[in-house]
């Protein structure tokens, strides 16, 4: 499957949104091309966010650029990512706390950023959002919306791969390939296979999020990347429809932002030590903050269930010492090592935010190709991804499960086996994904563990937090793999994982769900949960 | 602010699933309709989902009886049953049929039907017809049609109302559609019990039917017009004559009392406990020793109790069941809790004809095999489902009390001259 000689024109290393689109921006441009990925794709601050489609309103006063580029990107992937955007609308509410004399301004700057922005009446915001608070007395409506970032991924990924790319997910970096100054290839630890392998190529390309400070690093460059850490919540179901932000200047848990069967609450804004980022966890304080100040936005947050919590860090590039790590420019940083550090064969691309991936993947690509001395355009914001490209809807009455699958995979939704009893039973009962869909996660989208699974398909990701999914699921990885000691393993810490994010808001029913999610599988089942690292 | 609120406890029925299933367990369609996705899936799982698009409405809701066996098996107490119908209340975009508002409207039907009571009795126990109603009106041919009364039980009332006019203590008798057109006897016998017992029976100022077939077809607006005139009604007699509101059909005092609130958003609160079945009235006032009843010595009879689905969800089968037990002569089994097939209108439809049929199988067989003098029920459409469905006889515990008592030793024990 991967290159005879294990060369290629471009290695790009990380498997996040960036990494994803900067490997189909190569590959489509006829590069040959290797995506590696330490864990799993999305396993950092991709899967670690709002999964917001920024309309940039809330950059606007601060940071035009920014703002631009959001407006831009947000327009673009609605068209190219159809399957993964929720057009929502969002509204930027103003409360009898704020400020109403902002509105103005932050109207004005949305406008000269090109950013739609209508200044509508409270009365009228309720009607649109019933959940907002009733007591707002300003509203502005602007273009955000929601897009989930696994599918945005993945589905990058799938087009890198029909474009020639090829992918290594659990290769872990450990080192350079030097030749002089110039970085001429990688070693790589897999995991699966514990051993160390080498992979050659003529540019390297860093996409490691937070992470591609320590990466740069290993290459010899100092990269200036200040982590902040951001916690956020699920609620237990969707209470709004559009996505509610205070207007006002950005703070803590001022972003609520419907999600597929959820909605989001968030951020915090923390600066941690670049040796905890593989550490973070959600506080208590943090949970207080986001219940605290979300009750503010949609006062049904007080009294919804909330499924967990998780914490992301973002890489940020320090530009100036605001200890928030706010006001820190949102813009893109492409890096071209060998005119600013002497390392030539290696580019770094960082910064930026979800929702300009693929304007980053493009700089990092057009850097990359004038490397290579090709010259080949970029196509990315014409061609759409796979799972949104048109599609008849054959307006025969579907299960609930085919469509519920049809909203994550789009028009891919077709290479999903059903019409028989098997293939349609349900896995995950929460979320409605069904054996037919998990086969299709586990034979074409890179599916390894239970981890995986949730990220391609949301099983587990429901009410019950793998509760009644993850031994069935379980069942079916052990076919595909072959080893059921390995998916008991793989269920155990599957659980574990589940359970960490839901320790921090352990209380009500969640913990009630937990406690008999632990009675299902330690007292029945009698698995053994407490062996594993992830317990606090 | 509220405690549960600042503890972050959801206050979103739905959400307090726990997952466990055990709701799916007891759904009586679940074990025979595999089209059904069962309650637990129909109601909190697709809860979200609809939350999140309308479309993910499913038609196949409708195969849910409303029995709410669910929300009785339910250990967290969610309205599991409620979410279902509010959802298909909401959603569903099925227009009620032809069929449908003929089977719902049982006050229309029932007027014409009674006036020619003699004809229609006939005709439409004709298999031609049968047939006919079978092809024409998906109303399955296997059905009988309860018969009509010529007399009706309001006009019989109209001879009596001046005499209970005489009796110190009143109630008021929400005697429902069957009571009026099919089965004017169960009125009379209640009020022979009551009357014995030193209570004057007395009509609501209006009554329509109570509506549980409107809501089950579909028919939302008039079920509203007509609960909204019964909640009136019911008030006027509890709050400003002081009378409670008694019924014989345990799904007419389940709608009226709890249905009415939960899927018609009609706020009931302040008269709720002021409607009873009248078997838990009596009941309650023979446990205060308020009153007492005497009994025939030469009652005999084995009987075999069915526990209706709204009778498990108000859990007053034991209200029925002790009382029926006061008569030496009785021998009371009592048979499986489980839904008997029919839920109303349901099984009338010849497309829930066959699934009816086998949710009520074991029922059927442990009946033919007890072999009683008579089958108990509060519900009037058990009692067609059951007799249509066995060789045995099915009576109200109200026909039965009034068949075993001893009228004039009651009087004299409850000390009522007249």
């Amino acid at each position: 499957m991967l290159s005879k000689n294990n060369e290629y024109d471009v290695i790009i290393i990380g498997g996040g949104a960036t990494g994803a689109g900067t490997a189909r921006d190569c590959a489509m441009r006829g590069l040959k091309t290797l995506i590696v990925e330490r864990l799993d794709f999305t396993a950092g601050a991709t899967g670690r966010n709002h999964g917001l489609l920024h309309s940039g309103a809330r950059y606007a006063s601060t940071d035009k650029e920014s703002a631009e580029e959001c407006i831009k990107e947000n327009m673009i992937l609605r068209r190219i990512a159809s399957h993964c955007v929720d057009e929502t609308d969002g509204l930027f509410i103003t409360l009898p706390e704020d400020d109403l004399n902002f509105q103005k301004s932050f109207v004005e700057a949305c406008l000269q950023s090109g950013i739609k922005a209508d200044i509508i009446d409270p009365k009228e915001a309720l009607l649109l959002e019933p959940s907002v608070n009733p007591e707002l007395i300003g509203a502005v409506r602007v273009p955000d919306g929601s897009i989930d970032p696994f599918r945005l991924t993945i589905s990058n990924i799938v087009d890198a791969q029909r474009h020639g790319a090829d992918v290594l997910t659990y290769h872990e970096l450990t080192d350079f390939i030097f030749d002089g100054t110039s970085i001429v290839g990688v070693k790589l630890h897999d995991k699966a296979g514990n051993r160390t392998v080498e992979y050659r190529s003529k540019v390297t390309i860093n996409a490691g999020g937070i992470w591609g400070y320590k990466i740069a690093k290993m290459a010899g460059a100092t990269v200036n990347m200040m982590p902040s850490k951001g916690s956020l919540l699920i609620m237990g179901h969707r209470i709004n429809n559009m996505v509610i932000n205070r207007c006002r200047k950005p703070a803590d848990a001022d972003i609520l932002v419907p999600g597929d069967t959820v909605c989001v609450i968030g951020t915090t804004s923390t600066k941690v030590p670049h040796e905890e980022v593989d550490l973070i966890r959600p506080t208590a304080d943090e949970v207080d903050i986001l219940l605290r100040e979300g009750e503010k936005l949609a006062p049904a947050l007080a009294y919804t269930r909330i499924l967990r919590a998780y914490s992301g860090v973002r890489p940020l590039v320090a530009s100036d010492d605001d200890p928030s790590g706010r006001s820190i420019s949102r813009g893109i940083v492409c890096l071209d090592h060998e005119t600013r550090d002497g390392i030539s064969g290696f580019i770094t691309i960082t910064g930026g935010k979800l929702i300009t991936y693929r304007l980053m993947a493009e700089w990092a690509t057009d850097l990359a190709c004038k490397k290579l001395g090709v010259n080949a355009k970029c196509q990315t914001a014409d061609i759409c991804l796979p799972g949104s490209e048109k599609h008849k809807d054959d307006n025969a009455p579907h299960t609930t499960a085919y469509k519920a699958a049809e909203s994550r995979h789009g028009s891919l939704t077709n290479k999903i086996t059903t019409g028989d009893n098997y293939s349609d039973s349900l896995i995950c009962e929460c979320e409605g994904v069904s054996v037919g869909e998990v086969n299709y996660a586990i034979n074409e989208l890179h599916v390894h563990n239970m981890i995986n699974l949730r990220r391609r398909t949301r099983v587990g990701m429901g009410t019950c937090q793998g509760e009644l999914c993850s031994c069935r699921a379980a069942g079916l990885l052990a076919n595909s793999h072959g080893c059921s000691q390995r998916a008991k393993e793989d269920l155990a810490s599957f659980l574990n994982e589940r359970w960490k994010g839901i320790a921090p808001i352990a209380w009500g029913e969640s913990l009630s769900e937990a406690q008999f999610t632990s009675w299902i599988y330690e007292g029945v089942c009698g698995l053994s949960l407490t062996n594993n690292e992830d317990i606090q | 602010m509220d405690k549960k609120i600042a503890l972050n406890i959801s206050t979103s029925n739905f959400e307090q699933c726990l997952k466990c299933t055990i709701c799916t367990v007891y759904c009586p369609v679940s074990a025979v309709n595999p089209d059904y996705p069962g309650p637990k899936q129909a109601g909190p799982d697709n809860e979200r989902m609809r939350l999140k698009n309308a479309d993910f409405y499913d038609k196949s809701l409708k195969h849910c009886l409303n029995c709410k066996r669910c929300e009785v098996a339910c250990p967290s107490n969610v309205k599991i049953g409620d979410i279902i119908q509010a959802a298909r209340i909401k959603y569903s975009t099925d227009k009620p049929k032809l069929r449908d508002m003929i089977l719902a409207n049982t006050d229309i039907v029932g007027t014409m039907a009674s006036t020619f009571a003699p004809i229609v009795n006939t005709v439409v126990g004709m298999k031609p017809v049968k047939m006919i109603m079978d092809k024409t009106l998906a109303i399955d041919h296997h059905r009988t049609f309860p018969k009509y009364s010529s007399q009706r039980f309001e006009s019989w009332y109209k001879k009596q109302a001046a005499d209970q006019d005489k009796f110190d203590k009143h109630i008021s008798y929400f005697h429902g559609c069957y009571v009026n057109y099919n089965f004017p006897k169960l009125g009379k016998d209640l009020v022979k019990i009551l009357n014995a017992i030193g209570y004057g029976v007395h009509l609501l100022e209006k009554e329509k039917c109570c509506g549980v077939a409107l809501i089950s077809n579909g028919l939302i607006d008039q079920a509203k017009r007509q609960a909204l005139l019964n909640t009136e009604s019911i008030r006027k007699s509890v709050k400003e004559q002081g009378r409670t509101v008694l019924g014989t059909s345990s799904t007419c005092i389940f709608t009226l009392r709890d249905e009415y609130h939960h899927l018609l958003d009609i706020d009931n609160e302040d008269i709720k406990d002021g409607i009873e079945l009248a078997t838990r009235f009596i009941f309650r006032l023979i446990d205060s020793e308020d009153v007492k009843l005497a009994f025939r010595d030469d009652y005999k009879a084995r009987i075999a109790y069915h526990t209706p689905c709204h009778m498990e969800k108000l859990g007053w089968a034991i209200y029925s069941t002790s009382l029926m037990r006061m008569i030496p002569g009785v021998q009371l089994t009592m048979l499986d809790s489980q839904c008997c097939g029919i839920a109303g209108t349901y099984g009338f439809k010849k497309e829930n004809y066959e699934v009816s049929q086998k949710i009520g199988e074991t029922i059927f067989k442990q009946i033919e095999t007890l072999q009683p003098d008579f089958v108990a029920t509060d519900c009037e459409t058990c009692k067609w489902q059951i007799e249509m469905s066995t060789s045995v006889e099915v009576q109200n515990p109200i026909s039965i009390i009034a068949d075993a008592l001893d009228v004039e030793k009651t009087m004299k024990l409850n000390k009522v001259n007249l």
